[in-house]
């Protein structure tokens, strides 16, 4: 694929499919069934300047017991991080199928040398993570220099090595959603395993006309490739019928075979919450308490 | 990795608070009242198949005791009336119209066999903003026609079709008053619930009354409507063949007249068209409301660079589309208006079939009960086949390639119909060329089906003449 010729995007057209998915109706035991995938779809997030490893602890024993009142519950998919908190989450998380994921790359601006984006990326990897999330070089993209982008994410691939890269687009850094497929379709060329909307630190993050554009660039790479690669918006989503409506564009978008963590993430801290809120009222009939549901 | 497939559970609308009575009168001068004919007929739910209500069916007689309702409160009150009055009332009817909006949705897919995502979304919302818009021309029309001096006509005989059973009303309805003009209307017969539900609304919003009669019937009734010497103007939406008909009735009179007919729309997809979006834009085109739109995107033309993909994106996407319960807030498409519509739709899938065409229908279930059809494509289809040149009025699309710009709007005007065009390219002056020289009413770029009251509506050559919407649709209901 030539990653430089752009495919055409209509904001238009995109809005009003949007509205299509939205005019769905999810009820009873479909509901029921998307909560739980979507739960199983989280990553949970801190990225705040304030961590420290008391904060991340928490937040991992939050992962591992999500509700425990609530039977037949999934975990959620993974923990994500600083580089400088995977040792710390590594010991809590050890063998409980919880992933880690770590932000790298002079996350989230990425405003810096490659050198260092590699050693970034090298310290996760090495401190034990699963998953890196990346950032791309926002400001390299817009000047034009596509050759740029592409090469350092292929470079930080490599510095993977095993754990799978997710490519940070900062969709809304990139104004329109001509410029988002472009960078989709660069990111998935250089090898990215994931793409992902947002770092969280720009509004807007996350919505679902971006997501769209970014799953429609996914479909055409696996229609052309065959190879399959996966989808996080991350930043926004935080409750559990914005998660259903997500889910409910990747069934008709991707279909069966993305509808799993394996191929796609939520990207959220509050959204676990309100699942379980909504999946207790769909059991018992009736809202309970927040007070009844943890909050780290 | 196999996946999970997520099936959506039923999601049907409550139909409880939609009140039908088991038989219905004529509407005539404010009142229901009792047939001349004596005779009723059952209409019924294309999807459950159940009668759902008795109609009183309108003889000559009939007719003419509504058109003589019609022009008496014309004569003597609605004419007479001061325009800014005339207008709080088509005000109060749009206003009741959205507080029962949900009953109508619901006995509008009852009835027609619609997504209830539509009549909800669509069909209703559409049809209260109609009485809106020309609620607010009532007494503006000197502004609207400066220095012409516009003046009402009369009675206006109005006769709508099934496939947008409210919003045709609606469209006929509102601009007729709006000018000072009075109305009888006759709906469908397989479709005349909402349309009595409009005038129980009517009764209710006090209009005075004969302004506005509804009554029902078959062919004959219309007929009746079209020949009374009292029916000063004619606005008729449907088939084609009728059309011709009544312009044949009203030859030698002075009866001024508006015809909304059949439709061929070529919709036409470029190379640097965005492509998804497109896609997208063909599915609104032609399986909205079943097909059953008289200017659905019937005809898709792909420049051949790019039809492999469009007719493989085409194809997912169809798969995607649930067909079943048009009362369920999940159904994409709903039932096939009635037997004689499918009986019709399944002839062309015939004709489609013999003339050598490769068909696709997705591979999704349909009800075993009711008149269904699976969305369909005639893939590799040219001019010379019937199911391009004729109007087959379902969920049936013919796709047609091209090579050049020229050779795509000469074939996009190779019809006798001419009422919408779709046109779908990335580029602005593509577009203005295209819009000059295809012959068409309406054509949309880079989407389709939209509609608005504020926008004028109609067809050339043999989809009819005379527009209905926005400024437009007032002059013909009146004389300058």
């Amino acid at each position: 694929m030539d990653p430089f010729k752009s495919v055409i995007i209509d904001q238009v057209g995109i809005e009003e499919r949007i509205a299509r998915f939205n005019s769905r109706s999810i009820k009873k035991q479909s509901k029921i069934q998307g909560l739980k995938l979507a739960l199983n779809m989280i990553d949970l997030t801190t990225l705040e300047g304030k961590d420290t490893e008391g904060k991340v602890i928490q937040l991992c024993q939050k992962a591992l017991h999500v509700a425990d009142n609530i039977p037949n519950l999934p975990t959620v998919a993974a923990v994500c991080v600083y580089p400088t908190h995977v040792a710390t989450a590594k010991q809590i998380l050890k063998n409980s199928g919880v992933k880690i994921a770590s932000v790298a790359t002079a996350f989230p601006s990425g405003n810096s040398s490659l050198q260092i984006k590699l050693e970034d990326t090298k310290i996760a990897v090495d401190n034990g993570a699963d998953e890196i999330d990346m950032v791309i070089s926002r400001g390299e993209f817009l000047e034009g220099n596509y050759n740029f982008v592409f090469d350092e994410i292929n470079a930080v691939k490599n510095a993977c090595g095993a754990a799978r890269l997710k490519v940070i687009l900062e969709t809304g850094e990139l104004s329109t959603l001509d410029n988002v497929r472009k960078a989709s379709d660069i990111a998935i060329a250089a090898g990215a395993d994931f793409i992902k909307t947002s770092t969280g630190k720009i509004q807007p993050a996350a919505t679902m006309p971006v997501t769209l554009v970014m799953l429609l660039a996914i479909k055409d790479h696996y229609q052309k490739t065959g190879k399959m690669v996966g989808m996080k918006p991350a930043g926004g989503i935080s409750t559990a019928k914005s998660a259903l409506q997500y889910l409910v564009m990747l069934n008709e978008t991707l279909g069966p075979k993305w509808m799993n963590n394996e191929w796609f993430r939520f990207g959220a801290s509050s959204l676990a919450n309100d699942i379980i809120l909504q999946l207790g009222k769909e059991q018992q009939g009736a809202y309970y308490s927040k007070d009844y549901i943890s909050i780290d | 990795m196999e996946g999970f497939k997520w099936e959506y559970a039923p999601a049907p609308e409550a139909k409880d608070h939609a009140k039908l009575k088991t038989q219905y009168d004529l509407f005539i001068n404010g009142k229901f009242v009792k047939p001349n004919s004596k005779k009723y007929f059952d209409t019924h739910s294309p999807s459950t198949l159940e009668k759902l209500a008795e109609v009183a069916e309108a003889n000559a007689k009939d007719v003419d005791s509504a058109v003589t309702a019609a022009k008496l409160a014309y004569d003597k009150v609605w004419k007479k009336m001061p325009a800014k009055e005339r207008s709080k009332y088509i005000f109060r009817i749009a206003r009741v119209m959205q507080e029962r909006a949900r009953e109508l949705a619901v006995i509008e897919s009852m009835d027609g066999g619609k997504p209830i995502r539509e009549s909800r979304d669509f069909d209703v919302p559409t049809a209260a903003n109609h009485f809106f818009y020309y609620a607010g021309w009532a007494d503006k029309l000197d502004y609207a026609f400066p220095n012409k001096k516009p003046k009402s006509l009369g009675v206006a005989a109005q006769i709508i079709p099934w496939n947008f059973p409210l919003l045709m009303a609606a469209w006929k309805i509102a601009p007729a008053l709006a000018t000072g003009n009075t109305v009888v209307l006759k709906p469908a017969e397989s479709t005349p619930l909402t349309a009595l539900k409009l005038a129980e609304i009517i009764q209710d919003c006090d209009l005075p009354p004969g302004v506005v009669n509804i009554i029902n019937g078959f062919g004959n009734t219309g007929a009746a409507m079209v020949a009374h010497p009292h029916v000063n103007k004619i606005a008729f939406t449907g088939s084609t063949d009728v059309g011709k008909i009544i312009q044949k009735a009203i030859a030698g009179t002075n009866k001024k007249i508006t015809l909304e007919l059949g439709g061929k729309a070529a919709n036409i997809v470029f190379d640097d068209a965005p492509i998804d979006q497109a896609v997208e834009g063909i599915v609104n085109g032609i399986f909205f409301n079943q097909g059953h739109v008289c200017c659905a995107g019937s005809r898709l033309f792909v420049q051949e660079n790019v039809a492999e993909v469009v007719i493989r994106k085409l194809k997912e996407r169809m798969e995607t589309l649930i067909v079943g319960d048009p009362l369920d807030k999940n159904t994409d498409i709903g039932a096939i208006n009635s037997k004689e519509q499918l009986d019709k739709i399944n002839s062309y899938l015939e004709i489609g079939r013999a003339e050598g065409l490769e068909l696709f229908q997705t591979s999704g279930s349909i009800p075993s009960k009711g008149y269904y059809c699976k969305p369909t494509l005639f893939i590799g289809a040219a001019q010379s086949n019937r199911v391009v040149q004729e109007e087959i009025f379902g969920p049936v699309l013919t796709i047609q390639t091209f090579r050049t710009i020229e050779e795509v709007i000469e074939k996009a005007n190779n019809i006798p119909y001419g009422l919408s065009a779709g046109v779908w390219t990335d580029k602005g002056s593509k577009i203005f060329n295209l819009t000059s020289k295809l012959r068409a009413g309406v054509i949309w770029a880079n989407t389709y089906n939209k509609f608005d009251p504020t926008s004028p509506f109609g067809g050339y050559k043999e989809s009819g003449f005379g527009r209905e919407g926005g400024l437009h649709g007032l002059a013909p209901y009146l004389t300058f």
